[in-house]
């Protein structure tokens, strides 16, 4: 069980227009610094993405956590 | 005695709601649309306004001209809603009461919020489109890069569409090769969609649009003539063309109604407001992460009609409910153009770009006046 404590959820799960990865760059942009977001997404490719996008922002992924039929990905706003 | 029923907004979404609630409720519903403009703006041209393919004033019609002849309409601003006492303060000072009420406020474009671009050039209002066509036309060459400012923002995607076409516009003027086309999208890719991406990319290259990915713009600077990222990279541009930001307009925040950004709370499949009782919501205005556009408040709004109507006869919500579809078209230059077809529980499809798409696409924003807002298509 988690305990990270959640800022804000997006539950893009089924939403493939504009996409999880695009959601959760609108909530960085708009959060604060410190700030803890969790993205469920049901869509394969966010495996990939969305980690590669908060590598190249240097932001920070806290965690994944697979769930059943969709992910769940946390991440924190480091900058 | 008949339900009072306000829509705020008389955009595709309020209006096609509006118009479906008057014939569904068979008189136990009063329906009035209150407009800030009272001039009906279909969007969606902007896009063609800004590379010359159309004029201004073919996109407008007076709202009241797409109403059924039962529907009220109010030229004014809305200015505060008070979800408890159910009523509406208009600018002019008026109140109107409610019993069920729709928020089709739509989105609002914010570019002031992007330090640097107060003068940089979008597609996004009737304004900006013209102003943009106005600096095209004389153009003479250079590089010329679509950056995106803000998500989310509408029709996502406009901004492949707008290269595509200013491809087009470039050669047909004879200076596309004196210039550089430099596509900044947020993703790693050219589209939210990767099965769209992978139609539109090999395209992209072709037409020798050079696409730059993970480039979220966070500033501008105006005299050294640079766009930074997010990401920490910054491109140089002689012409530069932003999707602003957006947020829900300025009654839904005063009022309390939505989120920090001022998009409403609502279920994803109801389309009932999270908080308040009586109060419905669709299209940009919500906050669901689903695209901002005509196509979602269209099919959106057949659901929020049958709900609002059923409240207004005092019968069981209906079980027919919003799954999530979204049907749009892209162009991508050359008298071409794809659609993008999905739904919360079916991936995203989209054809191989042809004529017939491109063509359909013409065909469904000249009939639009006649077909979307009257609710005669599903």
């Amino acid at each position: 069980m988690s305990t990270i404590q959640i800022d804000k959820t997006i539950d893009a799960r089924g939403m493939a227009c504009p996409g999880p990865l695009m959601n959760l760059i609108g909530a960085i942009r708009q959060g604060q610094v410190g700030q803890t977001f969790e993205v469920l997404s049901s869509d394969e490719g966010s495996k990939t993405d969305i980690p590669a996008w908060v590598a190249k922002a240097k932001q920070e992924m806290v965690e994944v956590v697979p769930e059943d039929g969709f992910a769940r990905f946390i991440v924190r706003k480091a900058r | 005695m008949a339900s009072e029923v306000v829509v705020l907004g008389g955009g595709v979404g309020g209006t096609m709601c509006a118009n479906l609630i008057a014939k569904h409720s068979q008189g136990r519903a009063h329906v009035t649309v209150v407009d800030a403009t009272g001039n009906h703006v279909y969007q969606p041209g902007f896009l063609y306004v800004a590379v010359g393919k159309e004029k201004p004033a073919t996109l407008q019609h007076p709202e009241k001209s797409l109403l059924r002849p039962a529907v009220s309409l109010v030229v004014d601003r809305a200015s505060r809603v008070d979800p408890a006492a159910q009523t509406v303060l208009l600018e002019s000072g008026r109140t109107l009461r409610y019993d069920q009420l729709l928020l089709a406020t739509g989105s609002r474009t914010v570019m002031e919020e992007v330090p640097g671009a107060k003068d940089v050039h979008d597609f996004y209002t009737m304004d900006g489109a013209i102003r943009l066509f106005e600096a095209l036309k004389t153009f003479e060459g250079g590089t010329i890069v679509l950056g995106v400012a803000g998500i989310p923002y509408k029709c996502p995607p406009a901004p492949v569409e707008f290269v595509f076409l200013l491809d087009d516009y470039l050669r047909a003027r004879g200076v596309r090769e004196k210039s550089q086309i430099k596509l900044l999208s947020p993703l790693n890719r050219a589209f939210t969609i990767e099965a769209t991406s992978k139609l539109v990319q090999p395209i992209l290259a072709e037409r020798g649009i050079e696409l730059t990915g993970f480039f979220n713009v966070e500033s501008v600077d105006p005299v050294a003539k640079t766009v930074t990222s997010l990401e920490g990279e910054t491109v140089d541009y002689d012409l530069l063309v932003l999707v602003p930001p957006h947020r829900g307009q300025k009654v839904i925040e005063d009022s309390g109604l939505g989120d920090e950004r001022g998009w409403v709370p609502v279920d994803k499949n109801t389309l009932k407001h999270t908080n308040f009782e009586h109060i419905w919501a669709i299209g940009d205005t919500t906050n669901i992460p689903i695209s901002k556009s005509g196509s979602v408040a269209h099919y959106e709004a057949s659901v929020a009609a049958a709900e609002i109507s059923a409240a207004a006869k005092g019968e069981p919500a209906p079980a027919h409910v919003y799954d999530g579809k979204v049907m749009c078209f892209l162009e991508t230059g050359q008298g071409q153009a794809t659609t993008i077809r999905f739904d919360y529980d079916h991936p995203p499809v989209s054809p191989t770009p042809s004529r017939l798409w491109h063509w359909a696409k013409l065909l469904f924003n000249k009939t639009y006046w006649h077909t979307v807002p009257q609710g005669r298509l599903p």
